[in-house]
């Protein structure tokens, strides 16, 4: 049944958020401490070991493709409620302050990135011979 | 009858925000088709008219939530939402194998350091260029920098005056917005087309809704990458820029 599968991704949510809430508490911070990405690790884990097992029907995958689908056009809507008016009228500090931490986050991802190898081909690229294929 | 309808509408204010979204869709991927012949991404317009929406919205109510203060409207906050957002971006883990994750992954740590130390310093730097003196003030619109939640939390534990914190949630904010545009018309400079590099990135910008959209924009299949070292950014910053990055601003100034 689809629901199964938008259980397993709330249940994962819920757990991963869990888990990120209690290491924020350790470390005596108020907040979450990527419970957001350790639910995704989870549902990876967790849709692997059923798949493997072929315990995952298509209705139950169709449960979690729908909110997979649904990722632009819920991160169009959360555009279109960002604060953008309050991000100009911060003034220069503000702006500058932006402008200058995406400039050097951008430009520092090639560096950090390295040489192009295997792991770092890019999505559409075909496979190279010998090696298993890492894009999808 | 108008009253009527815009109750009803106000009333199923998810609903509309449905069929809002979708049309801006539509419409973001027509001008995709016809206007720049597909060099410019569906969905990188559509974030932009987003994102234009908001700011109309903004500067006519006055609110903080973009268009969703239009009542009309008022269903895309729940729609763009903390909630809906993180559940759909846990939906796009489905389908990753954990081999690309963890071939990337001591690298996506360090950039997530680097990330937070590096946008720290870049809004530092603005501060004191603009003149703060106050380490407490320098370190609150640096913290902005690196989020708009980590500006206001820093802002709050070290006792920064109310302009100052509003200050650093504009600075996150100017980050978040600038990043969802500037993404998909630099990926290609920067090799932002596979696996390693999208956790790189999702580590050195980590503004979630900027690393959310900005790869949308880019190429969607890239999002769970840079969304799962993103999602541990604003913890670290919460984490680092109150203690030890305010010692170290309190130490030079």
């Amino acid at each position: 049944m689809v629901i199964y599968g938008v259980a397993l991704l709330a249940g994962c949510m819920l757990v991963g958020l869990i888990i990120g809430d209690v290491l924020g508490q350790l470390l005596g911070i108020d907040a979450n401490l990527g419970g957001v990405g350790i639910a995704m690790l989870l549902l990876i884990f967790v849709t692997g070991y059923l798949k493997d097992r072929g315990k995952l029907p298509e209705t139950t995958e169709s449960g979690i493709n729908f909110w997979n689908a649904m990722y632009i056009p819920i991160v169009v809507a959360m555009a279109a409620s960002q604060n953008v008016a309050a991000a100009f009228s911060g003034g220069m500090v503000a702006i500058l302050a932006g402008v200058l931490a995406v400039a050097l986050g951008l430009a520092l991802v090639p560096v950090l990135t390295g040489k192009k190898v295997d792991d770092a081909r890019p999505l559409d690229a075909p496979p190279s011979a010998p090696h298993a294929p890492s894009g999808r | 009858m108008n009253d009527s309808i815009v109750s009803l509408v106000d009333k199923y204010h998810l609903i509309a925000a449905f069929a809002v979204i979708g049309l801006t869709m539509y419409v973001a991927y027509w001008l995709s088709r016809h206007l720049t012949a597909g060099r410019l991404h569906g969905s990188a317009i559509a974030i932009i008219i987003g994102l234009v929406l908001a700011y109309v919205g903004g500067v006519s109510t006055g609110g903080s939530k973009g268009l969703a203060d239009v009542t009309l409207f008022s269903g895309l906050g729940l729609m763009g939402g903390g909630m809906l957002r993180d559940l759909a971006i846990i939906a796009t883990a489905y389908g990753v194998r954990f081999q690309e994750v963890k071939k990337a992954g001591l690298r996506g740590i360090i950039a997530l350091f680097l990330g937070v130390l590096v946008s720290f310093v870049a809004g530092a730097v603005v501060a004191i260029g603009f003149g703060y003196t106050d380490p407490v003030d320098i370190t609150t619109i640096a913290a902005g920098a690196v989020t708009y939640i980590v500006g206001p939390v820093t802002g709050a534990t070290l006792g920064a005056s109310s302009e100052v914190i509003a200050l650093s949630i504009a600075a996150g904010l100017v980050k978040s917005i600038l990043t969802m545009i500037a993404t998909p018309m630099t990926a290609r400079l920067i090799g932002l087309d596979n696996p390693r590099s999208a956790m790189i990135f999702g580590g050195m910008i980590g503004t979630t809704s900027g690393v959310a959209a900005g790869l949308a924009a880019t190429d969607a299949r890239l999002v769970p990458y840079g969304a799962m070292t993103a999602t541990f950014y604003t913890g670290l910053g919460i984490l680092l820029a109150p203690t030890v990055l305010f010692l170290a601003v309190r130490a030079v100034f």
